[in-house]
This record gives C-alpha cells, structure tokens and sequence, in this order.
C-alpha cells in the first residue's frame, strides 16, 4: 500500500504535518472540519500581502490591477477546475454555509411562496438545514427531508415519492460529514430535473476527495469551502448556473455590487459582482487559486485509490474493537470514519486522543438530527485526506486502544 | 478564602503524578468515584450549558453552606466536576462565590484545564457559582 503515491513527497509539502503536539507527532484526522494547506498556498499568501497587496476592481494604479488580475485568475482556475462554462458562474463566499444562505436568500426573496417545499435530507449539515428553516419561516415553505436507510444511503424511491410540483429546490450533499456516505447525485439532480426542479449540492466534504465536473453533474448550484481543500479559510465558492444567478436578486448591498447608485434608484451590476458586496477576502481568493493549482498537479485516480484503501483499513482496525460500533456504513463513502463506544464517551475518547498526539473531531459534527436519527448524542470521527498513511492509522488504533483502557 | 484543606490535598495528590496520563487516570478515578445522580434529577433545568458532553447539576443548602450533587456522561467531564465538588462542598455561599479556583493552576493540568478547551469548566464553575449565589439570597 502507499507505494501508489510518493506520499512523502506529498507529506513534505505541508508544513503543520511535521509538528509535535502534546510530545507526540501529530497525526492528523480531523480533515472533515480543515485540511492542511500546503507551503504553495502559504507562499502565494504571503506574496500577495508582500507585493501586491491593495483592492480589487476600482483601482487605476498598477498594484490594484495586479491585485485584480490575480484575484480573477483565480476565478477562472476555479471555473476550469469546476468545467464550468463561464467564469461568471463562479462566486466567491466566505464557504460553504455563506454560498448556501446567499441562494436560500435569493430563493426567500424572489421565489418561495407559501406552501412550496424545499427538499433536504436527513444527513446535512446544519449549514444546510438552517438557511432553508430561515426561508421556510419567511416564506411560509416547507421543508421535507428524505429519510436514509440504517447504513446512511438516502433512500432513493422515498426521494422520488417527496419530489413534486411543489418542490422548489433540492437541496443535498454530496459527501456526508459525519457518516461519510457519498451520495447518488447524479442520479438525484436527474430525477429532480424530470420536474424542472433545480439541485443545489452541499460540495464541502467532497472537494476535497473528488474530481466534481459540474456541467457533467449538471446541478444548478455547488458550493463549497476552500479551508477543506487546502485553501485558505474565509473562502469559498458558489458555482452557480448563469441564468439561475442572473434570476436571484443580490443577497447583500453595497460597493463592488453596483452598476449606479442613486438615491432614488440602483441599478445592480453584472454577474458575478452583483453577489459580490464589499471588498472581499482577496488574499482568500488568490490563495484559493494557488490551492487550485495544487489540486492540478496531482494524480486523481490513484489518490482515490489511496484514500479508499486508508477508509477500508482503517475500518477494518477498529472493526477489531470490542464495543465499538462505526455509524455510517454506506457502500460507497468518502474520508470519514465515525464511530461511537458503548461505554466510552466521544469527549473522553477525544481528549485522550489528544494528549496521544492524535487530532480528531468529537461531538455531533453540526448533524444534530443525524445524530437523533442513530439514537446517539456524538460520535468520534476521524476524517482523512490524501497526505495521510497506513502508519497514522496504526498510531492512531494504538492510542485508541489505550484511551479505551484507561477509561474502562 | 474556601476549602483550603481539601484544595491541598488535591494539589498534593496530582503532585504525585508526573505525567499526563497518570493525572488523567486520577481524573477518572475521581469521576468514577462521584456518585451517580438520580435520573430524575437529570432534567433540562440541571443541564450546564456549554459542554460537549452533558453536565448535571445541583445544588442545595444546610445550615448555611452549600452542597453540590453532580454527574455527567463522560467521566472526564466527571472527573472535573467531582474536583469542584469535592472543593465547594459544605462551604457557606459567599466562600464559594469568592474562590478564584487558583488551585486548578497548581494540579498540573492547566492546559487541560483551560477555559479554551471545550471541557465545559467555565461553565460549571459559572452554574455552581450562580447556584450559591440564590442559595445564599434565599
């Protein structure tokens, strides 16, 4: 195993992987909430705040227009990324939950009438469940969610049976946080599109382990963060379709966003600056670009390959343990592994973890319905990426067993 | 200020631990030692806010001084809160209210201990404060 890709390579690329925490070396799981950023993306940060440093867009002067340039070079990276098919169709948000609150407000203002129905499904993240709460309490819609099987599969004809003329937006992910499940959205966004009804995928958790073509998926959103796909933090994206953007009007006021102001009348300017209030996260945006690049040099397939046999190696060790049960057993996941103890809490297991130099997540990961769904309060989950080893996993059960004996 | 005999036994007793793993054995001792609430007692109104794993708390008055009953279903968490317990039990109202809790600094496990973390201590101490301060109007 490994030997598919030069992981040390990939390794020394970034930099916080080589720290110690608590005596120990780090061991990394908890990518589901950040990933590490490689020395690229540091360095392109760094230049920008050492030599080009001003704002975008209005400037005249030569450091503004760099800045510009570098900003919108990172706009099309992204769109070439994506396979978008204009580069007015990428915005850039703060993340995932700003690009999903910037639709779910277009869709409060100007589309959802009382009695339309959005539809979700029991595995999203808060971030996608709250926003479309707010439109539903604004709007007087409802929101349907699609139950899931045991394992954590979106049971497909309960989909198709909660799809109507009333649904006004499917609003799914792609990858979940907390179970891992990689869902059918292909499948999905081609159901919902028998019935006109656009799709909006969560994209947070599977940016980072997947090559997403949009125009492929053909969805008419998908959004998501660069600080889980070795970007920046405060950056993100919404791909949106242009004629789906140019319908919603603007979410937030303000400069960048205009055409002409008048205290009579604005006129809003063109895509993507009319969802683009303010001077936004430039540096974010120039890092997220390098990101991409970073994305472009690697070798897709087999780092596939490599994470799958990291999940499936890793499930097999704690399969081992005596009371241990994973919750989220879908037959196509992603990078996560969760899992609860019959006696030991997921506070206790993380903190002990912790102090073994082991970094993972604990708690209910902001699926608190998902977490009433598995009758459990939390889990603990570690969530890989593509710089992690077998030799981690090792470490990582090791430890695990010994927070178990203490606190047995 | 407070319960400076037990303060020092606890300071004495984390002493004799150098490393973290034996402090945290301790810790979980101590929690496992801390006797379980009665279910119905664990009720919304109990809940410590602001722990990732569930706190229980209670608090009532005899003779002028406070006594706490506490539990949790992480036994970390328990082991935390049975150091406040054992610290704030059968002290008068205002002794409580006033303890600046200094010997937390002093049992080695400060960075664990840290108001960053999200263990919930904040918060306890907060509760229990708040309970001494009505049990002391009362």
């Amino acid at each position: 195993m490994s030997t598919i890709l030069d992981i040390e390579k990939i390794r020394s690329q970034f930099p916080t992987l080589h720290k110690t925490v608590n005596g120990k070396p780090l061991i990394y799981f908890d990518n589901g909430a950040t990933s590490q950023t490689p020395q690229c993306v540091i360095d392109r940060l760094k230049t920008y705040y050492e030599d080009e440093n001003s704002n975008i867009h209005r400037g005249v002067h030569t450091l503004s227009q760099e800045a510009t340039a570098a900003y919108e070079d990172s706009r099309r990276k992204l769109q070439e990324y994506l396979n978008a098919s204009r580069e007015e169709e990428v915005l850039f948000t703060k993340g995932t939950t700003d690009a999903i609150n910037l639709v779910a407000n277009g869709f409060s203002r100007s589309i959802l009438k009382s009695g339309d129905e959005i539809l979700i499904s029991s595995m999203e993240h808060h971030s996608n469940i709250v926003p479309w709460q707010m439109a539903c309490d604004y709007t007087g819609a409802i929101l349907r969610v699609i139950p899931i099987n045991d394992e954590g599969e979106i049971l497909f004809e309960e989909y198709q049976k909660l799809l109507s003329t009333k649904t006004k937006l499917v609003a799914i992910t792609h990858v979940s946080n907390t179970l891992g499940t990689i869902n059918p959205i292909k499948e999905m966004i081609h159901a919902a599109h028998q019935i006109n009804i656009p799709v909006l995928i969560d994209g947070a958790q599977s940016i980072p382990h997947m090559k997403v073509d949009v125009q492929e998926l053909d969805c008419e959103f998908y959004a998501f963060s660069g600080h889980k796909m070795f970007g920046p933090t405060g950056i993100g994206v919404l791909y949106g379709k242009y004629e789906w953007l140019e319908q919603l009007p603007p979410y937030q006021g303000g400069g960048d966003m205009i055409k002409n102001v008048s205290f009579e009348r604005t006129t809003y300017n063109d895509l993507p600056h009319k969802f683009e209030a303010g001077t936004p996260n430039i540096a974010g945006g120039i890092g997220l670009g390098a990101a991409v690049d970073y994305l472009n040099t690697l070798d897709w397939k087999n780092i596939q390959i490599h994470e799958n046999l990291l999940l499936d190696y890793a499930t097999e060790h704690i399969n081992n343990i005596d009371g241990i049960q994973i919750i989220g057993q879908a037959q196509r996941k992603a990078g996560v592994l969760s899992f609860v103890h019959q006696k030991a809490h997921h506070y206790d297991l993380g903190t002990l973890l912790d102090q073994l130099g082991v970094a993972v997540r604990t708690g209910h990961h902001c699926t608190e319905p998902l977490m009433h769904r598995f009758n459990v309060t939390g889990t603990t989950r570690a969530s890989f990426a593509l710089y992690n080893t077998k030799e981690e996993i090792d470490i990582f059960i090791d430890a695990l067993k010994r927070a178990l004996k203490m606190l047995l | 200020m407070g319960n400076r005999n037990v303060e020092e036994e606890l300071i004495e007793d984390f002493d004799l631990f150098d490393d973290w793993a034996d402090k945290y054995e301790y810790l979980i001792s101590l929690g496992k030692d801390l006797p379980s609430m009665n279910e119905e007692k664990k009720i919304e109104d109990n809940i410590v806010k602001g722990c990732q794993s569930q706190v229980w708390l209670t608090a009532e008055a005899k003779d002028g001084n406070v006594f706490f009953e506490a539990d949790s279903d992480a036994i970390i968490t328990k082991g935390i809160i049975a150091l406040l317990v054992k610290v704030f039990n059968g002290q008068p109202a205002g002794d409580i209210v006033n303890n600046n809790l200094s010997f937390i600094d002093q049992i080695g496990l400060k960075d664990h201990l840290s108001p960053n973390r999200s263990n919930g201590l904040v918060a306890m101490i907060k509760k229990m404060k708040a309970y001494a301060l009505v049990l002391n109007k009362a």
